[in-house]
Protein backbone atom coordinates (compact mmCIF):
# COMPACT_ATOMS: atom_id res chain seq x y z
CA UNK A 1 0.00 0.00 0.00
CA UNK A 2 1.12 3.47 -0.70
CA UNK A 3 0.10 6.33 1.60
CA UNK A 4 0.15 8.73 -1.28
CA UNK A 5 -2.44 6.77 -3.28
CA UNK A 6 -4.81 6.80 -0.30
CA UNK A 7 -4.47 10.56 -0.20
CA UNK A 8 -5.43 10.81 -3.87
CA UNK A 9 -8.98 10.24 -2.68
CA UNK A 10 -8.80 13.66 -1.01
CA UNK A 11 -8.48 15.26 -4.46
CA UNK A 12 -11.41 13.46 -6.05
CA UNK A 13 -13.31 15.91 -8.26
CA UNK A 14 -16.65 14.11 -8.06
CA UNK A 15 -16.58 14.05 -4.27
CA UNK A 16 -15.56 17.73 -4.28
CA UNK A 17 -18.61 18.63 -6.40
CA UNK A 18 -20.93 16.75 -4.08
CA UNK A 19 -19.38 18.38 -1.02
CA UNK A 20 -19.81 21.76 -2.69
CA UNK A 21 -23.51 21.03 -3.25
CA UNK A 22 -23.92 20.14 0.42
CA UNK A 23 -22.03 23.28 1.52
CA UNK A 24 -24.25 25.40 -0.76
CA UNK A 25 -27.40 23.93 0.75
CA UNK A 26 -26.12 24.42 4.29
CA UNK A 27 -25.23 28.03 3.44
CA UNK A 28 -28.79 28.64 2.20
CA UNK A 29 -30.35 27.14 5.31
CA UNK A 30 -28.09 29.16 7.63
CA UNK A 31 -28.84 32.33 5.65
CA UNK A 32 -26.30 34.70 7.19
CA UNK A 33 -22.63 35.65 6.76
CA UNK A 34 -20.23 33.12 8.26
CA UNK A 35 -16.56 33.84 8.92
CA UNK A 36 -14.36 30.77 9.39
CA UNK A 37 -10.78 31.37 10.43
CA UNK A 38 -7.92 28.96 9.92
CA UNK A 39 -4.59 29.40 11.66
CA UNK A 40 -2.06 27.68 9.44
CA UNK A 41 0.00 28.84 6.47
CA UNK A 42 -0.27 25.37 4.94
CA UNK A 43 -4.07 25.60 5.05
CA UNK A 44 -3.89 28.98 3.32
CA UNK A 45 -1.73 27.43 0.62
CA UNK A 46 -4.15 24.52 0.07
CA UNK A 47 -7.16 26.83 0.01
CA UNK A 48 -5.59 29.33 -2.38
CA UNK A 49 -3.73 26.88 -4.59
CA UNK A 50 -6.77 24.68 -5.17
CA UNK A 51 -9.20 27.61 -5.44
CA UNK A 52 -11.29 26.33 -2.54
CA UNK A 53 -12.71 29.83 -1.87
CA UNK A 54 -14.23 29.92 -5.35
CA UNK A 55 -16.26 26.82 -4.41
CA UNK A 56 -17.81 28.35 -1.30
CA UNK A 57 -21.13 30.22 -1.19
CA UNK A 58 -21.02 34.03 -1.26
CA UNK A 59 -21.80 34.33 2.43
CA UNK A 60 -19.28 31.77 3.69
CA UNK A 61 -15.77 33.12 4.03
CA UNK A 62 -12.60 31.29 5.09
CA UNK A 63 -9.87 33.67 6.16
CA UNK A 64 -6.25 33.20 7.24
CA UNK A 65 -5.39 34.02 10.84
CA UNK A 66 -2.02 33.99 12.63
CA UNK A 67 -0.58 30.76 11.18
CA UNK A 68 2.79 31.80 9.80
CA UNK A 69 5.64 31.40 12.31
CA UNK A 70 8.09 33.55 10.32
CA UNK A 71 5.49 36.34 10.13
CA UNK A 72 4.93 36.48 13.89
CA UNK A 73 8.61 36.28 14.88
CA UNK A 74 9.28 39.62 16.62
CA UNK A 75 11.38 42.18 14.74
CA UNK A 76 13.56 42.47 17.86
CA UNK A 77 14.53 38.79 17.56
CA UNK A 78 15.45 39.17 13.89
CA UNK A 79 17.45 42.29 14.81
CA UNK A 80 19.28 40.30 17.50
CA UNK A 81 20.12 37.54 15.00
CA UNK A 82 21.33 40.14 12.45
CA UNK A 83 23.53 41.81 15.08
CA UNK A 84 25.05 38.47 16.10
CA UNK A 85 25.75 37.64 12.44
CA UNK A 86 27.46 40.99 11.92
CA UNK A 87 29.53 40.43 15.10
CA UNK A 88 31.01 37.28 13.59
CA UNK A 89 28.82 34.48 14.88
CA UNK A 90 27.46 31.97 12.37
CA UNK A 91 23.68 32.06 12.29
CA UNK A 92 21.91 28.87 11.26
CA UNK A 93 18.24 29.07 10.39
CA UNK A 94 15.47 28.08 7.98
CA UNK A 95 15.33 29.64 4.52
CA UNK A 96 12.14 31.65 5.00
CA UNK A 97 13.41 33.12 8.24
CA UNK A 98 16.57 34.43 6.59
CA UNK A 99 14.56 36.63 4.22
CA UNK A 100 12.25 38.32 6.75
CA UNK A 101 13.35 41.81 7.77
CA UNK A 102 13.57 42.94 11.37
CA UNK A 103 13.35 46.67 12.05
CA UNK A 104 16.41 47.22 9.81
CA UNK A 105 17.56 44.20 7.84
CA UNK A 106 17.03 40.56 7.15
CA UNK A 107 19.62 37.86 7.80
CA UNK A 108 20.00 37.47 4.03
CA UNK A 109 20.97 41.16 3.87
CA UNK A 110 23.34 40.68 6.82
CA UNK A 111 25.02 37.99 4.73
CA UNK A 112 25.65 40.43 1.89
CA UNK A 113 27.31 42.69 4.49
CA UNK A 114 29.73 39.90 5.41
CA UNK A 115 27.73 38.08 8.07
CA UNK A 116 27.91 34.31 8.11
CA UNK A 117 24.33 33.04 7.67
CA UNK A 118 23.56 29.48 6.67
CA UNK A 119 20.31 27.84 5.77
CA UNK A 120 19.48 24.50 7.38
CA UNK A 121 16.65 22.05 6.75
CA UNK A 122 16.47 20.81 10.33
CA UNK A 123 17.89 21.52 13.78
CA UNK A 124 19.88 18.32 13.43
CA UNK A 125 21.80 19.89 10.53
CA UNK A 126 22.65 22.80 12.84
CA UNK A 127 24.04 20.36 15.44
CA UNK A 128 26.08 18.54 12.78
CA UNK A 129 27.56 21.77 11.39
CA UNK A 130 28.52 23.06 14.86
CA UNK A 131 30.06 19.71 15.77
CA UNK A 132 32.12 19.60 12.58
CA UNK A 133 33.65 23.03 13.32
CA UNK A 134 34.61 23.11 17.03
CA UNK A 135 36.47 26.41 16.54
CA UNK A 136 33.36 28.23 15.26
CA UNK A 137 30.65 30.01 17.26
CA UNK A 138 27.14 29.07 16.12
CA UNK A 139 23.64 30.29 16.89
CA UNK A 140 20.56 28.38 15.75
CA UNK A 141 17.75 30.90 15.22
CA UNK A 142 14.90 28.61 16.23
CA UNK A 143 11.47 29.71 15.04
CA UNK A 144 8.25 27.83 14.56
CA UNK A 145 5.24 26.48 16.39
CA UNK A 146 4.82 23.38 18.55
CA UNK A 147 5.17 21.31 15.38
CA UNK A 148 8.85 22.26 15.24
CA UNK A 149 9.76 22.81 18.90
CA UNK A 150 9.88 19.10 19.95
CA UNK A 151 12.74 18.42 17.51
CA UNK A 152 14.80 21.24 18.98
CA UNK A 153 13.92 20.01 22.48
CA UNK A 154 15.18 16.56 21.49
CA UNK A 155 18.55 17.99 20.36
CA UNK A 156 18.83 20.14 23.50
CA UNK A 157 18.27 17.07 25.68
CA UNK A 158 20.97 15.18 23.70
CA UNK A 159 23.66 17.64 24.88
CA UNK A 160 24.49 19.60 21.73
CA UNK A 161 28.06 20.85 21.19
CA UNK A 162 29.04 23.75 23.48
CA UNK A 163 29.77 26.05 20.52
CA UNK A 164 26.06 26.00 19.49
CA UNK A 165 23.50 28.22 21.22
CA UNK A 166 19.81 28.71 20.59
CA UNK A 167 17.98 31.94 19.92
CA UNK A 168 14.41 30.72 20.29
CA UNK A 169 11.19 32.36 19.11
CA UNK A 170 8.86 29.39 19.41
CA UNK A 171 5.17 30.18 19.63
CA UNK A 172 2.28 28.03 20.85
CA UNK A 173 -0.85 28.06 18.68
CA UNK A 174 -3.65 27.18 21.18
CA UNK A 175 -2.97 30.43 23.07
CA UNK A 176 -3.20 32.43 19.83
CA UNK A 177 -6.54 30.81 18.93
CA UNK A 178 -7.77 31.76 22.39
CA UNK A 179 -6.65 35.37 21.86
CA UNK A 180 -8.36 35.52 18.43
CA UNK A 181 -11.57 34.01 19.83
CA UNK A 182 -11.66 36.76 22.45
CA UNK A 183 -11.01 39.59 19.99
CA UNK A 184 -14.06 41.85 19.74
CA UNK A 185 -13.14 43.23 16.27
CA UNK A 186 -12.79 39.89 14.47
CA UNK A 187 -16.20 38.25 15.00
CA UNK A 188 -15.02 34.80 13.99
CA UNK A 189 -17.84 32.24 13.82
CA UNK A 190 -15.71 29.08 13.73
CA UNK A 191 -12.15 27.77 13.55
CA UNK A 192 -10.35 25.36 11.26
CA UNK A 193 -7.52 24.32 13.55
CA UNK A 194 -4.00 23.58 12.37
CA UNK A 195 -3.55 19.89 11.56
CA UNK A 196 0.14 19.50 12.22
CA UNK A 197 0.44 21.72 15.30
CA UNK A 198 -2.55 19.80 16.70
CA UNK A 199 -0.90 16.49 15.79
CA UNK A 200 1.57 17.35 18.55
CA UNK A 201 -0.71 18.98 21.17
CA UNK A 202 -3.81 16.91 20.51
CA UNK A 203 -7.31 18.33 20.47
CA UNK A 204 -7.28 18.48 24.26
CA UNK A 205 -5.06 21.58 24.22
CA UNK A 206 -7.98 23.53 22.72
CA UNK A 207 -10.59 22.35 25.22
CA UNK A 208 -10.30 25.35 27.60
CA UNK A 209 -10.61 27.74 24.65
CA UNK A 210 -13.59 25.84 23.24
CA UNK A 211 -15.32 25.75 26.62
CA UNK A 212 -14.94 29.52 26.84
CA UNK A 213 -15.90 30.55 23.29
CA UNK A 214 -18.28 27.70 22.30
CA UNK A 215 -17.43 28.14 18.62
CA UNK A 216 -17.18 25.23 16.17
CA UNK A 217 -13.61 23.94 15.94
CA UNK A 218 -12.64 21.41 13.30
CA UNK A 219 -9.14 19.92 13.19
CA UNK A 220 -8.36 19.64 9.50
CA UNK A 221 -5.94 17.98 7.12
CA UNK A 222 -4.25 19.66 4.18
CA UNK A 223 -5.71 18.16 1.04
CA UNK A 224 -8.38 20.25 -0.73
CA UNK A 225 -11.15 17.81 0.27
CA UNK A 226 -9.98 17.90 3.89
CA UNK A 227 -10.79 21.61 3.87
CA UNK A 228 -14.14 21.18 2.10
CA UNK A 229 -15.14 18.44 4.54
CA UNK A 230 -14.10 20.69 7.44
CA UNK A 231 -16.24 23.54 6.09
CA UNK A 232 -19.19 21.14 5.73
CA UNK A 233 -18.66 19.95 9.32
CA UNK A 234 -18.57 23.53 10.61
CA UNK A 235 -21.69 24.60 8.71
CA UNK A 236 -23.55 21.52 9.95
CA UNK A 237 -22.65 22.47 13.53
CA UNK A 238 -23.82 26.04 12.93
CA UNK A 239 -27.07 24.87 11.32
CA UNK A 240 -27.76 22.56 14.26
CA UNK A 241 -26.63 25.18 16.80
CA UNK A 242 -24.38 22.51 18.29
CA UNK A 243 -20.80 23.79 18.45
CA UNK A 244 -18.30 20.96 18.86
CA UNK A 245 -14.63 20.11 18.72
CA UNK A 246 -14.59 17.79 15.73
CA UNK A 247 -11.73 15.89 14.11
CA UNK A 248 -11.55 15.73 10.32
CA UNK A 249 -7.82 14.84 10.27
CA UNK A 250 -8.26 11.50 12.06
CA UNK A 251 -5.32 9.98 10.19
CA UNK A 252 -2.98 12.19 12.21
CA UNK A 253 -4.71 14.18 14.97
CA UNK A 254 -5.92 12.50 18.16
CA UNK A 255 -7.45 13.82 21.37
CA UNK A 256 -4.22 13.25 23.33
CA UNK A 257 -1.80 14.17 20.54
CA UNK A 258 1.78 12.93 20.36
CA UNK A 259 2.47 12.54 24.08
CA UNK A 260 6.11 11.58 23.54
CA UNK A 261 6.71 14.80 21.58
CA UNK A 262 4.82 16.88 24.17
CA UNK A 263 6.92 15.43 26.99
CA UNK A 264 10.16 16.02 25.11
CA UNK A 265 9.10 19.59 24.33
CA UNK A 266 8.12 20.43 27.91
CA UNK A 267 11.41 19.01 29.28
CA UNK A 268 13.27 21.77 27.43
CA UNK A 269 10.74 24.62 27.29
CA UNK A 270 8.39 26.53 29.56
CA UNK A 271 5.24 28.25 28.34
CA UNK A 272 5.53 31.99 28.97
CA UNK A 273 4.03 35.21 27.74
CA UNK A 274 5.16 35.93 24.19
CA UNK A 275 4.91 38.70 21.65
CA UNK A 276 3.37 37.88 18.25
CA UNK A 277 4.73 40.38 15.77
CA UNK A 278 2.20 43.11 15.10
CA UNK A 279 -0.48 41.24 17.04
CA UNK A 280 -0.08 41.40 20.81
CA UNK A 281 1.60 40.01 23.87
CA UNK A 282 -0.24 36.73 24.41
CA UNK A 283 -0.09 34.83 27.72
CA UNK A 284 1.28 31.26 27.63
CA UNK A 285 2.16 31.55 23.96
CA UNK A 286 5.98 31.42 23.88
CA UNK A 287 8.01 28.25 24.36
CA UNK A 288 11.11 29.62 26.13
CA UNK A 289 14.12 27.56 27.19
CA UNK A 290 13.94 26.35 30.78
CA UNK A 291 16.42 27.95 33.23
CA UNK A 292 18.48 24.73 33.45
CA UNK A 293 19.37 25.16 29.78
CA UNK A 294 20.41 28.80 30.14
CA UNK A 295 23.97 27.83 29.13
CA UNK A 296 22.54 27.05 25.67
CA UNK A 297 20.39 30.18 25.53
CA UNK A 298 21.82 32.79 23.15
CA UNK A 299 19.86 35.52 24.96
CA UNK A 300 21.59 34.70 28.25
CA UNK A 301 25.03 34.07 26.76
CA UNK A 302 25.15 37.23 24.67
CA UNK A 303 23.15 39.41 27.08
CA UNK A 304 20.27 40.02 24.65
CA UNK A 305 17.09 41.47 26.05
CA UNK A 306 13.88 39.46 25.94
CA UNK A 307 11.97 40.41 22.82
CA UNK A 308 9.32 42.99 23.44
CA UNK A 309 7.04 45.07 21.28
CA UNK A 310 8.99 47.36 18.98
CA UNK A 311 8.65 49.26 15.72
CA UNK A 312 7.38 46.45 13.56
CA UNK A 313 6.42 47.21 9.98
CA UNK A 314 7.09 49.78 7.28
CA UNK A 315 4.85 52.84 7.06
CA UNK A 316 1.34 52.24 5.67
CA UNK A 317 1.87 48.48 5.50
CA UNK A 318 -1.01 46.48 6.97
CA UNK A 319 0.99 43.32 7.74
CA UNK A 320 -0.43 43.26 11.28
CA UNK A 321 -4.02 43.22 10.01
CA UNK A 322 -3.18 40.45 7.52
CA UNK A 323 -1.46 38.38 10.24
CA UNK A 324 -4.40 38.60 12.64
CA UNK A 325 -6.92 37.97 9.85
CA UNK A 326 -8.65 41.34 9.92
CA UNK A 327 -8.14 41.90 6.20
CA UNK A 328 -7.22 40.08 2.99
CA UNK A 329 -3.92 41.10 1.35
CA UNK A 330 -5.42 43.31 -1.44
CA UNK A 331 -6.78 45.63 1.26
CA UNK A 332 -3.22 46.67 2.09
CA UNK A 333 -2.27 49.77 0.03
CA UNK A 334 1.22 48.37 -0.62
CA UNK A 335 0.14 44.88 -1.82
CA UNK A 336 1.53 44.21 -5.31
CA UNK A 337 2.50 47.87 -5.62
CA UNK A 338 5.55 48.69 -3.50
CA UNK A 339 5.44 45.25 -1.86
CA UNK A 340 5.89 42.20 -4.12
CA UNK A 341 7.50 38.75 -3.75
CA UNK A 342 10.54 40.10 -5.64
CA UNK A 343 10.92 43.03 -3.21
CA UNK A 344 8.92 42.22 -0.09
CA UNK A 345 8.45 44.92 2.54
CA UNK A 346 6.83 42.78 5.23
CA UNK A 347 7.15 39.21 6.50
CA UNK A 348 3.74 38.17 5.13
CA UNK A 349 5.14 38.73 1.62
CA UNK A 350 8.35 36.79 2.41
CA UNK A 351 7.42 33.48 3.92
CA UNK A 352 5.97 30.67 1.84
CA UNK A 353 3.35 30.51 4.61
CA UNK A 354 2.67 34.24 4.62
CA UNK A 355 -0.80 35.13 3.33
CA UNK A 356 0.45 37.92 1.03
CA UNK A 357 3.11 35.70 -0.54
CA UNK A 358 0.60 32.88 -1.13
CA UNK A 359 -1.95 35.29 -2.65
CA UNK A 360 0.72 36.94 -4.79
CA UNK A 361 1.92 33.57 -6.09
CA UNK A 362 -1.67 32.69 -7.03
CA UNK A 363 -2.90 36.07 -8.22
CA UNK A 364 -5.53 34.82 -10.65
CA UNK A 365 -7.09 32.33 -8.25
CA UNK A 366 -7.02 34.64 -5.23
CA UNK A 367 -8.60 37.50 -7.20
CA UNK A 368 -11.63 35.28 -7.84
CA UNK A 369 -12.69 35.67 -4.26
CA UNK A 370 -11.56 39.01 -2.90
CA UNK A 371 -13.82 41.11 -0.75
CA UNK A 372 -12.85 44.46 -2.33
CA UNK B 1 6.87 25.92 8.43
CA UNK B 2 4.48 23.28 9.66
CA UNK B 3 4.64 21.46 6.32
CA UNK B 4 4.79 17.72 6.86
CA UNK B 5 4.85 14.85 4.37
CA UNK B 6 3.79 11.23 4.77
CA UNK B 7 6.26 8.50 3.95
CA UNK B 8 6.86 4.82 4.63
CA UNK B 9 9.57 3.68 7.03
CA UNK B 10 11.76 1.22 5.09
CA UNK B 11 14.58 0.73 7.62
CA UNK B 12 15.31 1.79 11.19
CA UNK B 13 18.69 2.19 12.88
CA UNK B 14 18.35 3.46 16.46
CA UNK B 15 16.77 6.93 16.43
CA UNK B 16 17.03 7.22 12.66
CA UNK B 17 15.12 5.76 9.74
CA UNK B 18 15.09 5.67 5.99
CA UNK B 19 11.74 6.98 4.77
CA UNK B 20 10.27 6.47 1.32
CA UNK B 21 8.08 9.39 0.27
CA UNK B 22 7.02 7.72 -2.98
CA UNK B 23 7.57 8.82 -6.56
CA UNK B 24 11.27 7.99 -6.25
CA UNK B 25 11.99 10.19 -3.26
CA UNK B 26 13.54 8.60 -0.20
CA UNK B 27 15.53 10.15 2.62
CA UNK B 28 18.05 8.75 5.09
CA UNK B 29 18.45 10.04 8.61
CA UNK B 30 14.87 10.89 9.48
CA UNK B 31 14.75 11.14 13.26
CA UNK B 32 12.01 8.84 14.61
CA UNK B 33 12.66 9.28 18.33
CA UNK B 34 9.49 11.35 18.86
CA UNK B 35 7.22 8.50 17.71
CA UNK B 36 6.81 4.77 18.32
CA UNK B 37 7.08 3.40 14.80
CA UNK B 38 7.59 -0.03 13.29
CA UNK B 39 9.07 -0.99 9.97
CA UNK B 40 6.58 -0.54 7.11
CA UNK B 41 4.40 2.01 8.90
CA UNK B 42 3.76 5.48 7.54
CA UNK B 43 5.05 8.54 9.35
CA UNK B 44 4.38 12.23 8.93
CA UNK B 45 7.76 13.96 8.58
CA UNK B 46 8.35 17.60 9.50
CA UNK B 47 11.81 19.22 9.12
CA UNK B 48 13.69 15.93 9.41
CA UNK B 49 11.68 14.50 12.34
CA UNK B 50 8.74 12.10 12.28
CA UNK B 51 5.97 13.78 14.28
CA UNK B 52 3.27 11.10 14.00
CA UNK B 53 2.60 7.58 12.84
CA UNK B 54 -0.09 7.97 10.21
CA UNK B 55 -3.20 5.87 10.23
CA UNK B 56 -3.97 4.99 6.63
CA UNK B 57 -7.19 3.23 7.58
CA UNK B 58 -8.46 6.46 9.09
CA UNK B 59 -7.89 8.22 5.77
CA UNK B 60 -10.02 5.59 4.02
CA UNK B 61 -12.65 5.81 6.75
CA UNK B 62 -12.97 9.58 6.37
CA UNK B 63 -13.56 9.25 2.63
CA UNK B 64 -16.04 6.36 2.80
CA UNK B 65 -17.95 8.02 5.68
CA UNK B 66 -18.43 11.18 3.61
CA UNK B 67 -19.36 9.24 0.48
CA UNK B 68 -22.07 7.53 2.52
CA UNK B 69 -23.40 10.72 4.14
CA UNK B 70 -23.52 12.51 0.80
CA UNK B 71 -25.26 9.61 -0.93
CA UNK B 72 -27.88 9.52 1.82
CA UNK B 73 -28.48 13.24 1.68
CA UNK B 74 -28.58 13.36 -2.10
CA UNK B 75 -31.29 10.71 -2.00
CA UNK B 76 -33.40 12.37 0.65
CA UNK B 77 -32.41 15.95 -0.33
CA UNK B 78 -32.67 17.20 3.19
CA UNK B 79 -30.34 19.96 4.15
CA UNK B 80 -32.25 20.71 7.35
CA UNK B 81 -33.42 18.40 10.08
Amino acid sequence: MNALSVLDGFRDADLAKRLKARIDRLGEVIGRDILIMHVCGSHEWTITHHGVRSLLPERVEVRAGPGCPVCVTPAADIDAAVDLALEGKTILTYGDMSRAKGSKQSLAEAKTLGGDVRIVYSVHDAVKIARSRPDGEFVFFAVGFETTAPATAYEILQQPPSNLRFLTSYRYVPSAVEAVSRSPDLRVDAFINAGHASTITGMKAYKPCFDECRKPMVFSGFEPLDVLISVAMILTQIRDREPKMENEYTRSVTWEGNVKAQETMMKAFDLREGYWRGVAMIPNSALDLKPEFSHLDARVHYGLSKSGESAEFVKNARCADVIIGKIDPPECPLYMKECTPASPLGPTMVSSEGTCKIWADHRIVSAMRCRI
Amino acid sequence: MCLAFPGRVVSIDGDFARVDFGEGTAREGINVSLVDVRLGQYVLVHAGYAIQVMDEKEAQKTLSYWREILAYEEESELPSR
